[in-house]
């Protein structure tokens, strides 16, 4: 084993090796050669999907479920995707062998704690992939790692068995109450945080449910370490436009790119109320 | 197949390609895809005199080959870039073209006269935004005034207008070269909130479905000005798309989206090209300048 640590992204010609059905989702296996040995959990890639004559001039950014450095095809990454436009539906519907574009790993991963705490993991839909590779790494580190998954109904839940092997506790929630309870992760979290004393709260999903995990952290005492949906863009910084009001350390609100200074930000930095908008007290507002 | 000679001199900036990055569409960003320094140039995001955070988003749509954008030109401001970007390329030896853009003539003038004593800067753009052939040439004289003389000013037209009478009055105050052209005017609806898609309301149509409309720009200003260096910029994507700006009178080509797609583009580019290039039997990119203008040999037209 050598001690050089591979850092920054790569830009590999790929191939999607297969293509599952999960649930309500896709599961793709590609291959990627030197993207495995780069990935560290809440980092994500991207893919040009459509092939070379395709018309889509955006990436489609997809975060990371699980990688594979090497194996009988070479490094491996796992990535799980709602079919929700028609480039989705072109990746969806590849075939094995399929020539692949892949970007990778992109952006800021999840801070993990030094000393071996208690952590709850928050994931809503598909959104929850990125978690398991987290939960692994924070059991590594001996810590105490719970999850709380949620979903609209239970075929849209993702994960719920895994999850049972990879942690301490796991809670379920459905807005229909089809499976775990009725109700949205956010209002099953501040129960949870309070039964188990977390001391970190990790979370991916759409924006409403990030605040309130944000909020619910912050009531309870808790870090948070939120992961953002990074939108079709470049990926790697250029086109600055997936930006977000985002408190730095000085105290200044900066728009900052989900895709290079996150996808990771830590819950109480970001603006939660000011999504979608350039705030008038952000550095260089007119 | 590789003795092509790709070495161009745009208004007396030495480049070892015609292959340029276009404003917003290079930076620090590209390094880890990119031989940033075997660029002809790389042209910078634009700086203009005080920090901008720029428009809200949305802030770029995809639309069929292309996108629709309007990022309000976010940047951290001269002092910024300054003592960021700017020595950050010079140490890489990266030919470096400074984008600029301002609300007045005065704070264009302070941006040349800052610029002119920095050191890694290789040439100015001037970012225009208004079709407008009088503000086009008082901006450009401004600039220009301000510059050393063996510094290149180039002008990046507003799309949209006659842009032939652009260029004439960008040259006749003084810019060395033109490049043709900013993206198009447009617009996209969100089928949800029935409203513009982009925070910004409207904005500017780049890729693919540009490269037709811009390569008549080119055309155009060839035809006008023949002896005027002109950069073609719109919706490249391969080595043939900019050889045919080069056929259709540019002297060097920016690439612009394709570099969002594909952040090594560039190289993918420059060896097209020169693959172009040689299967055509023609030695340089410059011997390639403007040969769609002539009548083909034997012609009787």
């Amino acid at each position: 084993m050598t001690a050089t640590v591979q850092t920054g992204p790569v830009q590999v010609t790929g191939e999607v090796l297969s293509v599952k059905k999960a649930g309500a989702y896709q599961h793709l296996t590609m291959v990627a050669p030197g993207i495995a040995e780069r990935f560290r959990p809440g980092t994500f890639v991207t893919v040009a999907v459509g092939g070379p004559l395709s018309s889509t001039t955006l990436r489609r950014s997809l975060p990371v479920h699980r990688v594979r450095p090497t194996g009988a095809y070479g490094g491996t990454v796992e990535c799980v995707f709602a079919v929700d436009d028609a480039a989705t539906a072109w990746l969806a519907a590849a075939p094995a062998g399929t020539p692949l574009d892949v970007v990778g790993p992109l952006g800021r991963p999840y801070a993990l704690p030094k000393e071996p705490v208690t952590c709850v993991l928050v994931g809503d839909g598909c959104a929850s992939a990125p978690l398991f590779p987290l939960a692994e790494r924070l059991r590594e580190r001996s810590c105490v790692v719970h999850m709380l998954l949620g979903a609209t109904t239970e075929s849209a839940l993702f994960g719920a068995l895994e999850a049972r092997r990879a942690t301490r506790g796991v809670v379920v929630t459905t807005a229909d109450g089809s499976v775990g309870m009725r109700g949205r992760v956010v209002d099953a979290l501040p129960d949870l945080l309070t039964r188990v004393q977390a001391d970190v709260v990790y979370a991916a999903g759409p924006h409403d449910v990030l605040h309130g995990v944000a909020r619910a952290a912050e009531a309870h005492g808790a870090w948070s370490q939120t992961a953002i949906d990074v939108p079709d863009g470049c990926g790697t910084g250029l086109c600055l436009g997936c930006v977000l009001p985002v408190v730095g350390e000085d105290g200044v609100t900066r728009m900052v790119r989900a895709c290079a200074e996150g996808p990771v930000f830590r819950g109480d930095r970001v603006r939660w109320d000011d999504l979608g908008t350039v705030p008038a007290d952000a550095r260089g507002a007119s | 197949m590789t003795d092509v000679d790709l070495s161009t001199d745009l208004a007396g900036l030495a480049m070892p390609s015609p292959v340029m990055t276009a404003a917003g569409c290079g930076g620090r960003e590209l390094a880890a895809y990119t031989d940033l320094s075997a660029l002809g140039a790389l042209v910078t995001r634009t700086v203009t005199l005080d920090t901008r955070a720029g428009s809200p988003p949305p802030r770029v749509v995809e639309t069929p080959s292309g996108v629709v954008s309007a990022v309000g030109l976010q940047n951290p401001g001269l002092q910024g870039f300054l003592t960021t970007d700017l020595p950050w390329f010079a140490q890489r030896k990266v030919r470096t073209v400074v984008s600029v853009s301002a609300g007045s003539l005065a704070e264009y003038g302070e941006l040349a006269r800052r610029l002119a004593t920095a050191p890694g800067v290789d040439a100015v753009e001037v970012h225009l935004e208004v079709s407008d052939a009088h503000q086009t040439g008082k901006a450009v004289h401004v600039v220009r005034r301000d510059l050393p003389h063996g510094m290149p000013v180039l002008a990046k037209l507003a799309a949209g207008g006659d842009v032939a009478s652009l260029a004439r009055a960008a040259v006749d105050n003084g810019a060395d070269a033109v490049v043709v052209t900013q993206g198009f005017p447009a617009l996209v609806i969100d089928p949800v909130t029935l409203r513009p898609a982009l925070g910004a309301g409207p904005g500017l149509l780049t890729g693919p479905a540009v490269h037709a409309l811009a390569l008549r720009c080119v055309w155009d200003v060839h035809e006008a000005l023949p002896h005027v260096p002109v950069v073609g910029a719109g919706g490249i994507r391969t080595g043939f798309d900019a050889l045919a700006m080069l056929l259709a009178g540019a002297t060097a080509v920016q690439l612009g989206s394709v570099l969002l797609r594909d952040p090594s583009a560039a190289d993918r580019v420059t060896r097209e090209l020169t693959d172009e290039l040689a299967s055509r039997d023609l030695k340089s990119a410059a011997d390639a300048v403007g040969l769609a203008h002539q009548q083909p040999d034997g012609s009787s037209r």
